[in-house]
């Protein structure tokens, strides 16, 4: 019931505006709102105003969202596991009360500060910086990439202190913090992605997030969005998949439809394997995760392939439809553009194989 | 106040329809919540956040209908009864009504609500069957329904507008399609239904036996709509404008 919701959700709200917001680059603010009455932003967390669905629950959504546009996912993917995630589980009781409310509804929403400029699969070389000063905190330093950046009203945002790596609650207004967003993007269009700028932004004491301290903090919650990622890419390779279905059955060349061709039945093959494959091992984690057995590198085996396989399902739909595959009037090239972000981004495929390399044979190729 | 809503476990309209003999094939057949009564569990609602009230949903059918009443206690009702007995295999409008009847007066009721006509059986006739064994009176085709003190106030559709008729509490009214959009069933609804009550009867809890619910019809054959035949297509040589108005005026359109 929770799948046919957010499709439904998904065919009457998001698919009628879906190719308008790619095409004039924009994500539309009201679909926030609608999400948070939907109940799907910080679906999987507990209390203060979340619905509290299962893994496998979180996963469906994300499959229908990417479905529609990675676009949506994303901005479901950061707001419930990388900025409302942390709150949950690092936070203090009056963060929690003072932000998760808010953000499960869609009033107010959040951003992840993580990667910068210059630190990108490496985060432990991140410059952004925070130093004590009586009781408040200072910020200084750039962040890079950041989805829902200039339409956050909380960013949470990872820095060195002489305590290691730490996370702070930074209100949008915040002397000293402001954002620019990142224009002539050809992917996640129907996105917002900017670039957080932090000039000796002073926050208070209690913008710390208590909880945690270290690289463990952010990472785990990439753990988590990188969950939803790989369902949602079997979402978008499902909607590439099914257009080209449709496609190769209408479309006649030499009196026949090319779906009757045996070219184009491998191809509607391939992907179709792919899909169900991919949706098999999502739903593997899925449980996984339900019973709380689930591995770092079960998740980059699982985003590693599904993104890669998704990425490849995309372009043999290209293929079918043909020159209409490069127009927006069919969902194909839209989603195979989103998923070259969906690729490297919550960890490239090279760092997520090199972990797997790892977890085979014991010895880290990247320090 | 109690409303009761009636709903129905339907196939889902989507799919292609497939009979089974002269009755529709229901098993093996994806089901849904008969996206008719959503319009009516919406109401309800609407009534119910409007001047609080407890909302029931009532269901007759097989152990499946559940999923149509989880659906509506999703988007909000508070609790749900559903009427399963192997005796109301074929069951018709009629047994269906004496049935929902029983049910629903458990719930001690103020007002009932039920869709114009079911999306799989299209009688029609259940929800005046109803309301004849309630023993009240019915608004039908309800487009806008609200309640002051204890009267309704409905729109009622007609083939050119609208009556506007007034009634006292307790009623029973049939909506159409029209009447409101109904809400999708959030996650947090979807988690709280889990732990709302849905009490499951059988006919001998409701004082009934299946010499009571012997279906007092019979559907003895069927046969497929004619089907459309195809238009007429007229290649525009300077006439065509003339052509189709001389159609239209035929057809007593303009």
């Amino acid at each position: 019931m929770l799948q046919e919701t957010v499709r439904r959700f998904a065919v009457d709200r998001l698919l009628p505006g879906v190719e308008e917001w790619f095409e004039s680059a924009e994500f539309p603010s009201e679909i926030a709102t609608e999400l948070g009455q939907l109940g799907l932003l910080g679906m999987h967390l507990q209390g203060y105003g979340c619905a509290g669905v299962n893994a496998v629950g979180y996963g469906l959504a994300c499959l229908e969202l990417e479905a529609a546009d990675s676009g949506f996912r994303s901005f479901v993917s950061v707001q419930g596991s990388l900025a409302m995630f942390p709150i949950s589980a690092y936070g203090s009781e009056e963060q929690k009360e003072e932000w998760l409310p808010r953000m499960a509804s869609g009033e107010v929403i959040g951003c992840f500060g993580l990667t910068e400029p210059d630190a990108g699969s490496d985060p432990s070389r991140m410059r952004t910086n925070a130093r004590k000063d009586g009781s408040d905190w200072v910020l200084s330093g750039t962040k890079m990439w950041i989805t829902n950046g200039s339409i956050a009203g909380l960013a949470i945002v990872w820095a060195v202190t002489d305590q290691g790596v730490r996370g702070f609650l930074v209100p949008a207004g915040t002397p000293g913090f402001h954002t620019r967003d990142i224009k002539r993007k050809l992917s996640l269009r129907a996105s917002v992605t900017s670039e957080l700028h932090l000039d000796e932004c002073r926050v208070p004491g209690e913008a710390l997030l208590p909880g945690v301290s270290g690289l463990k903090g952010p990472l785990s919650c990439l753990n988590e969005a990188r969950f939803g990622v790989v369902w949602g890419a079997m979402g978008a390779a499902r909607a590439c998949y099914e257009s080209a279905l449709e496609y190769a059955k209408s479309r006649t060349q030499f009196e026949r439809p090319i779906a009757s061709f045996q070219l184009t039945q491998q191809k509607l093959v391939d992907m179709m394997l792919e899909i169900q494959k991919g949706l098999l091992v999502a739903l593997h984690l899925g449980r996984m995760k339900d019973a709380s057995q689930l591995a770092v590198e079960q998740v980059s085996f699982a985003k590693l392939n599904n993104v890669r396989e998704a990425l490849e399902v995309a372009r043999k739909a290209r293929t079918i439809l043909g020159a209409s595959g490069i127009t927006l009037e069919y969902p194909v090239i839209r989603h195979m553009n989103n998923l070259e972000s969906v690729l490297t981004y919550e960890g490239t495929s090279e760092i997520h194989t090199l972990i797997l390399g790892e977890a085979l044979t014991g010895l880290r190729a990247f320090t | 106040m109690n409303i009761a809503v009636c709903v129905k476990h339907v196939p889902d309209p989507n799919l292609p329809m497939e009979m089974d003999g002269t009755r529709l094939k229901r098993a093996g057949v994806q089901g849904v919540l008969d996206p008719g009564d959503e319009f009516g569990v919406e109401a309800a609602l609407q009534i119910k956040e409007g001047h609080g009230a407890d909302v029931t949903l009532v269901s007759m059918g097989p152990e499946a209908s559940s999923e149509a009443l989880r659906r509506g206690l999703s988007m909000g009702a508070d609790r749900a009864i559903l009427v399963s007995d192997g005796a109301l295999e074929g069951a018709d409008a009629l047994a269906t009504a004496r049935v929902l009847q029983r049910a629903i007066e458990r719930t001690k009721p103020d007002l009932v609500v039920a869709a114009v006509e079911s999306t799989d059986g299209y009688t029609g006739t259940m929800p005046a069957a109803l309301a004849q064994f309630m023993g009240w009176p019915q608004v039908t085709f309800a487009t806008q329904v609200e309640i002051k003190d204890r009267t309704l106030r409905a729109h009622r559709q007609t083939t050119t507008g609208y009556h506007v008729v007034e009634c006292e509490l307790p009623v029973m009214i049939t909506v159409t399609a029209g009447i409101n959009e109904p809400r999708y069933a959030s996650f947090k609804g979807i988690m709280a239904a889990k732990k709302k009550p849905l009490e499951r009867l059988a006919l001998a809890d409701l004082g009934l036996s299946a010499v009571d619910v012997r279906p007092a019809q019979e559907i003895v054959e069927l046969s497929k709509a004619e089907e459309h035949r195809s238009g007429q297509v007229i290649v525009d040589e300077g006439e065509a404008a003339g052509r189709v108005a001389a159609f239209l005026r035929e057809a007593k359109v303009i």
